[in-house]
């Protein structure tokens, strides 16, 4: 129960950045511009930010909630 | 050095030009709060001819290597993000849009003009398939299952005070078993919340592009197993939505979050040529 609450943090007044990411960066017309990241190139861009989200977000967690750490054991 | 150099054309979209889009987009501001603008192409002689929904953006911070880097920066590509997506919502309150993916840039309004002629039938053909059409998002999470041990400090045997006979390892193997069950009857329920969806989608939903579950922090101790896209009919949309928060209802041990109404990011590309996602079948 109390892991539920500890990850209720994104009460929606935005859409969530992750849900956004997922179309923006895997949805929408895909055409040549002039400045082109490949589709392999974003898919590595994805997964390191994956990685970054997850970075961030423990960060924020432990630095301001000492409580929110419902599963360190 | 480069401060020099001449803006990029950035394009959110491709919508038809009208006037009262003209307007609307007036008082818009994109990336960067810059004007944002329709650019269309002098031979489509059409009265709403189509048009790339554009913006200028620096060039220091959109060329090549300078997009790449900040691909790795998350507040830079949050706030992107979301000027993108704002800018795409308002085309979408106002009529049919075609999102484009983020960061389509091209090196001036001559080049972007260009290339929206030479895909003008492909924008057009999915422009029609998208038309009066909305996407949802549909995500099944699982629950973190309960921790294995007994809290820190709890002895053994208060799991179950009327036996005290109970040998700790006894206990254990029992916690672990009803633990095992609560999982089993959580998958289960998912499962079937999967197979109700499936059914609803079926039933109101012309296309579906399964996304990769989200992962990390951002969902939370929650597990991700499921996150669909579904492109629904605008005259179902309300069915639609009533139906899925019904099968969130009937599945109390899993959580079914609905998002949207999203412009048609997912099926913004025809199926086959469709990048990431896996789309399902696209009923006719």
């Amino acid at each position: 129960m109390s892991l539920t609450d500890y990850d209720e943090p994104l009460p929606g007044r935005q859409v969530a950045l992750v849900d956004l990411l997922d179309r923006l960066l895997s949805g929408g017309v895909v055409i040549a511009g002039d400045i082109v990241l490949s589709i392999a190139d974003i898919d590595l861009v994805r997964i390191s930010l994956r990685a970054l989200i997850v970075s961030v977000r423990s960060e924020t967690a432990s630095g301001t909630a000492q409580d929110g750490a419902g599963h360190d054991r | 050095m480069s401060t020099g150099r001449e803006p990029l054309t950035y394009v959110y979209a491709v919508a038809r030009r009208t006037d009262r889009l003209a307007v609307l987009l007036a008082g818009l501001r994109g990336i960067d709060r810059a004007p944002v603008t329709l650019l269309t192409e002098a031979s489509d002689s059409s009265p709403a001819p189509l048009a790339f929904v554009t913006s200028h953006v620096p060039h220091e911070a959109f060329n090549e290597s300078a997009l790449r880097a900040h691909f790795e920066d998350l507040e830079w590509l949050e706030s992107v993000a979301r000027a993108h997506h704002e800018v795409v919502q308002a085309v979408a309150a106002e009529q049919t849009v075609l999102p484009l993916r983020m960061a389509t840039v091209y090196q001036d309004d001559d080049r972007a003009r260009q290339a929206l002629g030479e895909q003008r039938s492909t924008f057009a053909r999915r422009m029609a398939a998208v038309d009066a059409h909305t996407e949802y998002g549909v995500k099944i999470y699982l629950p973190p299952p309960a921790p294995a041990e007994p809290p820190a400090g709890a002895p053994a045997a208060e799991a179950d005070p009327a036996a005290p006979t109970a040998s700790p390892g006894k206990a254990y193997l029992q916690r672990r078993r009803v633990q095992h069950r609560a999982r089993e009857r959580t998958y289960e329920q998912a499962q079937r919340a999967a197979a109700t969806l499936d059914a609803i989608a079926a039933r109101y939903a012309v296309g579906r592009v399964r996304h990769a579950p989200q992962s990390g922090a951002l969902t939370g101790p929650q597990e991700n197993v499921l996150n669909d896209a579904y492109l629904v009919p605008d005259e179902e949309a309300r069915d639609f939505r009533a139906a899925v928060a019904q099968a969130a209802g009937d599945f109390p041990e899993i959580r079914i979050e609905i998002t949207g109404p999203w412009a048609p990011y997912s099926f913004a590309m025809p199926p086959a040529e469709s990048s990431a996602p896996t789309e399902g079948e696209r009923a006719p």
